[in-house]
């Protein structure tokens, strides 16, 4: 297997990538390598949205993207949504609605519902729900979470 | 995990959020897949490209040679026992001689990288002989085709015959009805990390799995070790629906370890978790009911054949499930139930949400349908007018003697209000979605319903108890149990019990792994019941050892103490010790056990009272349907459900809204495929789950009568859910269409064509 | 073995040109899949992801519309190239889930050409041009003769699918999918719907039901000659509209669904775009 060395920038900051294969996807690189580990694989075909990121501030399943041609995009994983110690209101959300059971698909959830709303503060129910269609859950059947949404609307409504 | 408790104490029934919420929207939270050890390898499995075939050679020679691969097993190098299974050990850890599914592990491999896993997969060369696959369930029962496997080819047989076998209804109504293989999808693909001893003969696994201590006593039997010599620690599940009863990647991923002396991480891609993992039972099933002009039920005759694949997994009690479930939640007392579980070269079937219940209620839900239409009645009436009660008989012949608020469940599911018609031409609203196939004026509406009826706990006189221990020290509970999370959210009812009992503000939970007696599995709906039993029994016994330090010390009678908010009082005087004063320096521990009710096998009649206790449900969903296209859009459901008594409302309501999406999946999406034994659909592109758009709006209820045999008085809410509203979807499709549909999933050429 | 993040068109032509077994990747969600499975070793990677020439679209000076290979769905799906292209709008937003449309490119599906690729039977339609470039020059080839087969296209080892010519068209369009879910799912079956009012003349392009995306030329010659009549299209008229438009798919069995369902799925479609379209009696 050859072997390739190159920097990412995740959450803010530079991160070396040495010695990788170059098949590896950025989901593998982020966990593996660099030990982001809160962002999920289920599917490895962009088909459960597990591994959702933020690459040059659009939502995408990081399980897509060859590694080595995410050099100089800025990448935000779960662990980047908020300070060291504190939940975004997505998050704080989650938690405050049942929106978490198992919790493997949250993070991806958290991501693609932040990047949403970052987006479209008020999005109407069919939006929220087209727009989370990629992110499959299998515990909640959804009703928590759109319950999560709206207070997330609520809170940045009352913010703003 | 810890929380900490600021308001009331008593605080079971209220919705206190989970403890391990903060770290799962972090990302913080660390699933098996997420474990990690400096110097670890990958492992990775070779499985079978056939459905049958004879082994004639395995090579290994090429794949030892790449550079990274540290070792590759197969059948030979498995030092102790050469099969594991939950009820028969009928399952190789590899084949030997020959594979009996697609998918059968064949050999392992441990090397320094996934993709170097990957090629050494590929550098083994099998040389197989191809044999013609048995798929036909109906085949397995013919007495001159082969065995497929020196167990034979049916797993069990099992009939139920109660009552006049002479009766014949007035009005009488058949039909047979085909269930597809349904996968669990659990999102957190099987992973673990297998650590080796020092000692070289010791091995701990930190694994997602269902019931940690079965798993341990199967890997130390394949390891050839003492069961001591094997721990297991509960790395964090992603969701299980039964997928993670059966052993997976235990056995391989401790041998690997063993041998290399390193720790060895697998983890299963998608497609190979469809291949690692057994599935819920495919299964035909013929009904017939007999009935009086006005709709009562007078006998069932029943034959039920599940096609459990190739081994055994949980196919027995799958089956006895079925068939003890034919009547469903109404009075029958005259039945003749012949049932089938088969050995075939389909892939594995065995425990899913729902256990062999899932089956049964289509038929029988289906046959309910068919009776209201032959006696003129709708389907609510001819459902209340057999509502089963407390204290009717079973065609088991055992009594019922759970609470059984069936008519209630009905009627109250019948006041929610209905849902409006969809007038806006909105795709996302409409069946095809985001496929803009129709406009509101190509859909027809359907209502339709189903009840259930579903045993809690293991059944035919298994004692499946559960251990926790409670220890209180200066304030704080420290919770130790077995108890599997897989999401469900027992660790939050752990913190309610010891809250509420103990007048602690801070609880901790201690590592899940086997250090402890078994907690059983989390299945059967039974964690509430048997693992909340034994932390409940734990904690009260914590709470009377402090009651007699407290009385000791202050000169009272310990039976006048009782805890208030964080006090000990006593009730009959003045004196009051905060909680934490009284603990302070000490250890007050005890460890419970909770066994429920004995139950016994059937016999030859499918008499016995095997089954500990049941719950109820009754689900009514309306669906939007285009009929032309054969596409189905799910609205509402409406369900009531027995639940004894809520200890949680955010999680219940949680566990009904999740068991409904999975119904709705197995309605109208969700199988794999097979074509002569080879499955044709092993991802996630072609195996389609419910997405947001596809789920409906859920108005629930819960039926709050204290169940008397519940340690707590609630019952088990996880499957009842996920049963009775896939038959109330299919009913509502027919309605919608009035054509007969007699399978699930219902595909768009079941409509249309 | 290597990965060349291209910067421009150029750089992307030289390292095809150069590279020993180069694989162009541009958003990556079918590529990945295929190196994901174990399906596909990439040697040599040019990622497109990064040059800006092919991210973007502009109107040429007849009036047509290009839109580059490497422009995410994402941006047809609103804006002004939907309103130009509500056919292609709609198809966009049925491209897997939002993150994939996030990431995935009309390149992409022209790269792979999968007769379920969703953009195709937008471009089959719509009489699309597709760009081919190689460091010897630029052709331009129709869509109708780009897709030779299952995942087969014309385009040489040394050319970059750079983008699309699209003319404008006035009048109605429309694309529907079918799938048993009501979002990211695979089609069973779709079609793209062409009114041409300046010519009153219809197009319609089936996906998923044959090796390629396929033109229902029996059936829009037949529907063309109606619509000159001038008079509301009779229900005997419709009938034998979809039943010409199902006679052009040659669909299979498989896991996804049967070819008898394909093909009834497909005068659904045909009479209800009719119907969206025109005037039925």
């Amino acid at each position: 297997m050859s072997s390739e060395h190159y920097a990412l920038k995740v959450n803010g900051a530079r991160h070396e990538v040495r010695d990788s294969w170059i098949g590896e996807s950025l989901l593998y690189v982020l966990r593996e390598r660099l030990g982001f580990y809160g962002t999920k694989g289920a599917c490895e075909q962009g088909e459960c949205g597990s591994c959702t990121v933020l690459m040059d501030g659009e939502a995408v399943c990081s399980c897509l993207v060859l590694a080595a041609t995410a050099q100089g995009a800025e990448i935000v994983t779960v662990e980047g949504l908020a300070p060291e110690g504190e939940l975004n209101d997505v998050q704080r959300a989650f938690v405050d609605k049942g929106a978490v059971q198992c919790g493997f698909c949250t993070p991806g959830l958290i991501v693609a519902i932040t990047h949403l709303l970052d987006n479209d503060p008020q999005p109407s129910e069919s939006k929220i729900k087209e727009s989370i269609s990629g992110n499959i859950c299998r515990c909640t059947g959804y009703g928590r979470i759109f319950d999560a949404v709206q207070q997330a609307i609520e809170v940045r409504g009352v913010n703003r | 995990m810890s929380t900490t408790i600021t308001a009331t104490r008593n605080i079971l029934g209220t919705s206190v959020l989970r403890p391990d919420g903060t770290a799962k929207v972090r990302g913080e939270f660390h699933f098996s897949s997420d474990e990690f050890a400096t110097n670890m390898l990958w492992g990775a499995t070779l499985r079978s490209p056939h459905p049958h075939a004879r082994i004639l050679s395995i090579d290994i020679s090429a794949a030892l040679k790449i550079n990274g691969v540290s070792c590759v097993l197969v059948a030979d190098d498995v030092p102790g026992k050469l099969t594991y299974g939950l009820i028969s050990s009928d399952q190789p850890v590899f084949a030997r001689d020959v594979v009996r599914y697609m998918g059968e592990p064949v050999a392992a491999v441990a090397a320094d990288h996934p993709e170097t896993c990957k090629r050494a997969l590929e550098a083994i060369r099998v040389e197989y002989e191809v044999l013609d696959p048995l798929v036909d369930p109906e085949r397995c029962l013919d007495q001159s085709v082969p065995p497929i496997h020196p167990d034979g080819n049916v797993f069990r047989h099992q009939r139920i015959v109660r009552g006049d076998q002479s009766i014949q209804g007035e009005v009488q109504v058949e039909g047979t009805y085909d269930i597809g293989m349904q996968d669990q999808a659990f999102l957190g693909l099987e992973a673990a990390l297998a650590i080796p001893g020092h000692d070289g003969r010791s091995v701990e696994l930190h694994i997602a799995t269902q019931w940690l201590h079965e798993d341990r006593k199967q890997i130390a039997d394949c390891l050839g070790l003492p069961e001591d010599d094997v721990q297991l620690v509960l790395g964090g599940v992603g969701g299980a629906f039964g997928a993670r009863e059966d052993i997976s990647l235990q056995v391989h991923s401790c041998l690997l370890a063993l041998r290399t002396g390193r720790p060895v991480k697998m983890q299963y891609s998608r497609e190979e978790s469809f291949f690692g993992h057994v599935h819920r039972h495919p299964a035909k099933i013929w009904m017939r009911h007999h009935a009086t002009k006005d709709g009562r039920i007078q006998r069932i005759e029943a034959r039920m054949l599940l096609d459990g694949g190739a081994y055994t997994s949980t196919s027995p009690a799958v089956l006895i499930n079925a068939i003890t479930h034919t009547q469903g939640p109404y009075v029958c007392e005259n039945a003749t139930v012949d049932g089938f579980a088969v050995r075939t070269n389909n892939p594995p079937c065995g425990a899913m949400r729902g256990f062999g219940v899932v089956q049964a209620c289509f038929a029988h839900e289906s046959q309910m349908d068919k009776l209201a239409v032959a006696c003129q009645l709708d389907p609510v009436e001819i459902r209340i007018r057999n509502a089963m009660s407390k204290g009717d008989l079973l065609i088991t012949g055992q009594p019922m003697d759970s609470v059984a608020p069936v008519t209630r469940c009905i009627q109250e599911t019948a006041a929610i209000p209905m849902p409006e018609a969809v007038t806006s031409d909105d795709p996302l609203l409409l069946p095809g979605g985001s496929g803009r196939t129709a406009t509101s004026s190509n859909i027809r509406r359907g209502v339709g319903w189903g009840v259930s009826m579903k045993n809690l706990m293991y059944s035919e006189g298994f004692d499946d108890y559960s251990t926790a221990r409670c220890t209180l020290q200066d304030g704080v509970a420290h919770l130790k149990f077995a108890t599997s999370e897989v999401g469900q959210g027992f660790v939050t009812l752990a913190i309610q019990i010891a809250t509420s009992i103990l007048g602690v503000d801070q609880v901790e939970l201690e590592q899940i792994d086997t250090r402890i007696g078994s907690a059983g599995s989390t299945s059967a709906s039974r964690q509430t019941w048997m693992s909340g039993g034994a932390l409940d029994g734990a904690c009260r016994m914590v709470r009377e050892m402090l009651f007699e330090k407290v009385g000791k010390e202050h000169h009272v009678d310990p039976i006048r103490l009782a805890i208030v908010d964080t006090d000990v009082v006593d009730t009959m005087g003045t004196l009051r010790v905060p909680v934490r004063e009284a603990s302070a320096g000490v250890s007050l521990s005890h460890t419970f056990e909770h066994h429920h009710r004995p139950t016994t096998d059937l016999d030859e009649n499918g008499q016995g009272n095997c089954h500990v206790a049941f719950a109820f449900v009754a689900h009514r969903a309306v669906v939007d349907v285009d009929p032309e296209l054969g596409l189905v859009k799910v609205v509402q459901i409406a369900t009531a459900q027995d639940v004894g008594r809520v200890l949680n409302p955010l999680s219940a309501i949680g566990q009904i809204e999740g068991g409904i999406a999975q119904g709705l999946g197995l309605a109208v999406m969700e199988e794999i495929v097979i074509d002569n034994g080879r499955v044709r659909n092993p991802s996630f592109t072609d195996y389609l789950l419910p997405t947001a758009l596809d789920a409906p709006v859920v108005e629930a209820r819960f039926i709050e009568e204290p169940e008397p045999m519940a340690p707590l008085g609630a019952k088990g809410i996880g499957e009842p859910p996920c049963i009775s509203v896939t038959p109330a979807i299919v009913a509502a499709i027919r309605d919608a269409i009035g054509k007969d549909i007699d399978r699930v999933p219902v595909r768009p050429q079941d409509i249309c064509l | 073995m290597t990965v060349v993040n291209a910067q421009s068109i150029d750089e992307a032509l030289h390292a095809l040109a150069e590279l020993p077994e180069p694989r162009l990747v541009a958003g990556g969600t079918d590529m990945m899949v295929e190196v994901n499975f174990g399906r596909h070793k990439p040697g040599d990677v040019v990622s497109l992801r990064q040059v800006r020439e092919l991210r973007s679209w502009h109107r040429n000076d007849d009036g047509s519309i290009f839109i580059g290979s490497g422009l995410p769905y994402k941006v047809m799906e609103e804006g002004e190239l939907a309103m130009m292209f509500p056919a292609l709008a709609q198809a966009a937003r049925t491209v897997g889930s939002p993150q994939i449309r996030a990431a995935g490119t009309l390149g992409g599906n022209l790269g792979t050409c999968s007769p379920a690729g969703d953009g195709l039977p937008v471009l089959a339609a719509l009489d699309a041009e597709v760009h081919l470039r190689s460091l010897s020059g630029e052709r331009r080839v129709p869509f109708s003769q780009f897709m030779t087969g299952v995942k087969k296209n014309v385009a040489r080892s040394d050319e970059l699918i750079t983008g699309v010519t699209i003319p404008m068209t006035v009048g109605f369009q429309g694309y529907a999918k079918v799938g048993v879910r009501n979002a990211m799912v695979i089609a069973i079956a779709s079609a793209c719907f062409v009114h041409d009012e300046s010519s009153n003349s219809v197009r319609l392009a089936l996906g998923a039901v044959a090796p390629t995306i396929v033109r229902c030329t029996e059936a829009e010659t037949y529907l063309d000659g109606v619509l000159a009549k001038a008079t509301p299209i009779t229900s005997h008229e419709l009938d034998r509209f979809k039943e010409l438009a199902a006679s052009a798919a040659r669909p299979i069995t498989d896991h996804r669904s049967t070819a008898d369902y394909r093909r009834h799925a497909v005068t659904i479609l045909a009479k209800r775009f009719a119907e969206r379209a025109f005037n039925v009696v």
